[in-house]
């Protein structure tokens, strides 16, 4: 068992659902309640990385981020250090590549709130923000959930974009599913059999978490 | 403009939801925004309410305006103290009824909030439920919640959007006399919305009639169904005898004669119209008499209609009649006497029939063209 690796991938993926839940409540709650010019394209960029392969995507973000590029430039400029093949660069392409995940439960729970319960809110006399908090969030709160554990497991399972963005450098960017693949690779079958049955497990675990506690406010709203 | 009481509105836009609205409420009234569905009445009250900006026009209260255009004046909905109940009623699905009107209660001081809900509650007669959600509320109860949330915002003026259209009758005729009783207490505008032309009449001081966002007329609810401003006006109040005519004379105290498909009706309107000029005017049921059949009539009564009775329509205990009238089948006459009338009369379909048409229930429009809208008082 890899632990370091392990511990990677949970450091990853908690980090990844931390960063989108505000920029999911934003986007989400933005193209749930506001029509504007171009919002298919952007609807069709969210929706991008779910059927573009991980590779493709890796590939672009390595280029994007490489020493060669102004992000890489602008990145080594200011913090010293360059950004494929670090932490902090796998951060950033696992947030862009969970986009979808985060941003569309949180847009249809969004949408799904009717509009005169918003109205409502402000008629009662809450300011947006307020209404925000004591209104709509908690309304929204099975589709924010639902974001939540999508992205923190598919992170925790994302191979391909990590291979191309971070490389496998351990306690860097060699998470689980990489680990997995490096024991398959050493025919280390026992290893990468216990990693996979414990990412089954965990998988399974935040599902079912979700599941539950969405049918329970489900019930709370019904 | 001087500081006046009550609400002010006049808002106007050609698109996308066309309105041309101009009314007030004083304090204490019930004015009601009647016409039938799409005619704009609900984005009249969310422009009152703000969560509907027209393009044009002005809404004031007490003096103080809420939306200016000229001015460029527009306050949010959560700076302007309206009390809205929405007909979906809108409550907050995750909040207790005491939650629910706790949340209106944010200019109060928290320690006291609670308090004020409860006495809210109970006002609408909610005491002992206030820890149910509003799914574990019948319709009613969920609407007093509205309506006790509304007014927990201490609103400048009272917003009502088809409250009663999603309660059972007997529910509804129950809240119908709490509002009545509610209202005395209440010293606002209160705006209510409906398609129900009854419930405007039962509810309300005046009444503002719309059609395409447009106030056609607005006055007592006896002034618009009795002596609509025009054609339009008399069909949007469900008024069906409404006829084209022209002024044929003046009879010797002044009231006019009109002149219907060749038919002379004397009227009891004393308007200043030369003779020749084309109208429209309208009779309602009610003004329209059954000669008894077994003692035809001698002239005796006023404006005597001979006809063939068309149909007979029973909707409990009133029989619904249709008259086509002898010197123009083509412009039925349609009224309605109570059903034993009609059996002891031996009314039905086929048998010759007079009406008298009461000279006092003929209303003279002075426009012909229907879809002009005139301005009412």
């Amino acid at each position: 068992m890899d632990w370091v690796a392990l511990s990677l991938s949970l450091r990853l993926a908690v980090m990844t659902v931390l960063v989108l839940l505000p920029i999911g409540i934003f986007a989400g709650r933005a193209l749930a309640y506001h029509q504007f010019r171009g919002k298919g394209l952007v609807e069709a960029l969210v929706a991008l990385p779910l059927v573009l392969p991980p590779t493709v995507l890796g590939y672009y973000l390595l280029v994007a981020f490489g020493t060669a590029s102004p992000i890489g430039q602008v990145w080594h400029a200011v913090f010293g250090s360059q950004l494929v093949f670090s932490f902090e660069g796998l951060l950033i392409a696992s947030v862009i590549f969970n986009l979808p995940f985060a941003i569309q439960p949180m847009q249809r729970s969004f949408e799904a709130i009717p509009p005169e319960v918003r109205d409502a809110a402000a008629c009662c006399g809450m300011s947006p923000p307020t209404a925000l908090a004591k209104v709509e969030l908690p309304l929204a709160w099975p589709g924010i959930l639902t974001a939540m554990v999508l992205s923190f497991a598919h992170t925790l399972g994302e191979f391909g974009i990590v291979l191309m963005v971070g490389g496998s450098i351990p306690g860097e960017t060699k998470t689980i599913a990489i680990a997995i693949y490096d024991r398959v690779q050493a025919f280390d079958d026992v290893a990468a059999g216990r990693m996979s049955a414990l990412l089954l497990a965990i998988s399974l675990a935040t599902i079912g978490l979700t599941y539950t506690l969405s049918r329970r406010v489900g019930r709370r709203l019904g | 403009m001087s500081v006046v009481h009550g609400l002010q509105v006049n808002v106007s836009q050609d698109g996308p939801i066309p309105l041309a609205a101009s009314f007030t409420c004083a304090p204490g009234e019930v004015l009601a925004l009647v016409g039938p569905s799409g005619s704009g009445k609900s984005t009249i009250l969310r422009c009152i309410a703000g969560t509907y900006r027209p393009q044009h026009g002005s809404i004031r209260v007490n003096g103080e305006t809420w939306f200016s255009a000229p001015g460029g004046v527009y306050l949010p909905p959560h700076r302007r103290a309206v009390g809205m109940v929405f007909q979906s009623y809108a409550l907050f699905p995750h909040m207790t009824a005491l939650g629910n009107v706790m949340a209106a209660l944010g200019h109060v001081p928290a320690k006291d909030r609670e308090e004020r809900a409860r006495s809210f509650l109970e006002m609408v007669h909610l005491a002992g439920l206030e820890q149910r959600r509003p799914a574990e509320l019948s319709g009613g109860q969920q609407q007093r919640v509205a309506l006790a949330r509304a007014l927990a915002r201490e609103p400048k003026v009272l917003l009502l959007d088809e409250p009663f259209s999603a309660v059972d009758k007997a529910t509804r005729q129950r809240l119908y006399r709490e509002i009545a009783e509610l209202r005395r207490g209440l010293n606002i505008p209160v705006v209510l919305v409906t398609h129900d032309l009854d419930e405007a009449v039962m509810l309300a001081d005046r009444m503002a009639v719309l059609h395409r966002g447009r106030t056609l007329q607005t006055g007592t609810p006896e002034d618009v169904t009795n002596r609509p401003a025009s054609a339009e006006v008399a069909r949007l109040v469900g008024l069906r005898n409404v006829f084209a005519g022209e002024v044929a004379a003046r009879d010797s105290s002044g009231c006019l004669i009109i002149t219907w498909a060749g038919l002379n009706l004397e009227t009891a309107q004393r308007l200043d119209l030369s003779t020749g000029q084309a109208i429209s005017w309208v009779i309602p049921d009610g003004f329209v008499i059954l000669h008894r059949r077994d003692r035809p009539s001698r002239g005796e009564h006023e404006n005597p209609v001979p006809g063939i009775i068309e149909s007979v329509l029973p909707i409990g205990q009133i029989a619904h009649l249709t008259l086509r009238p002898n010197h123009d089948p083509d412009l039925p006459i349609h009224f309605s006497v109570p059903l034993h009338v009609a059996r002891r009369n031996g009314v039905e379909p086929g048998v010759a029939a007079t009406v008298s048409l009461l000279a006092e229930g003929i209303h003279i429009m002075p426009e012909v063209v229907s879809g002009k809208p005139s301005a009412g008082g």
